[in-house]
């Protein structure tokens, strides 16, 4: 997967590109750690993001909590995949997803 | 019938997708029920990895891959010769609460359970095994 950063102000963006998998949601996590400090505005391009699973899921899921806490979220491009995987689990209930 | 034997490691995922993904191509499986299958596999996949052996005793997983019958129907089943586990009987995660009263378990074997036709545990010889079927629609 790779994770492309852009910030302006208080805002960020990450595209992803790839899976989001057991393997690589580790990554998300660690940027998601060091990149949210003052962030109030996180938007999540999920254009070029091919397959995301339940480990997935749970970054997502943590990264929603805290912007719960410090600003809003928005996760954005969402293919028709992955979107069934959010409506199975519930998710489309806690996220601003925005296709 | 195919069957391939995996070291029972998250880094041998990719490996077991890529198998799964070969037959299921083989076999003009759409990529929606692909996705479905492949997000099943890796659920149960890191299961057996992280729960049925333990990190300094690492042992294998058999993944069988068959396909057949009308209505064309997938079964994959992993067999692993770690301890007893069962991952249907994890509590399902509950999809109707808000973020900050959900965690983060259970999620996995949700979807497993809601996009496979059938799903089956059992412990017999020393083996976990479980077995999921999917019928898919004509290609």
């Amino acid at each position: 997967m790779t994770i492309t950063k852009q910030r302006e102000g208080t805002k960020l963006t990450l595209a992803l590109e790839g899976r989001l998998d057991t393997i690589t949601s580790p990554e998300l996590a660690d940027v998601l750690d060091a990149e949210l400090n003052g962030v109030t505005e996180l938007l999540i391009d999920m254009e070029r993001l091919v397959y995301l699973s339940s480990a997935g899921l749970r970054v997502i899921l943590t990264a929603q909590k805290r912007m719960n806490r410090q600003g809003k979220m928005t996760v954005a491009h969402v293919c028709a995949d992955i979107m069934e995987v959010f409506e199975i689990t519930g998710f489309v209930d806690i996220l601003d997803i925005q296709n | 019938m195919s069957e391939r034997i995996f070291p029972a490691r998250l880094d041998q995922l990719d490996s077991v997708l890529t198998f799964i993904d070969e037959e299921l191509e083989r076999n003009h499986c759409s990529p929606r029920e692909k996705y479905q299958l492949d997000i099943a596999a890796e659920e149960i996949f890191v299961n057996i990895a992280h729960y049925a052996y333990h990190p300094e005793q690492p042992g294998e997983a058999t993944v069988r891959f068959c396909i057949g019958g009308e209505p064309l129907q997938v079964t994959i089943q992993f067999l692993d010769n770690g301890q007893p586990f069962n991952p249907l009987e994890k509590k399902d995660a509950d999809t109707t609460l808000t973020a900050e009263e959900r965690n983060i378990g259970g999620l996995g074997i949700l979807m497993v359970k809601k996009s496979m036709d059938a799903v089956d545990y059992q412990y017999a010889d020393g083996k976990n095994i479980l077995t999921m079927k999917k019928n898919l629609s004509n290609p």
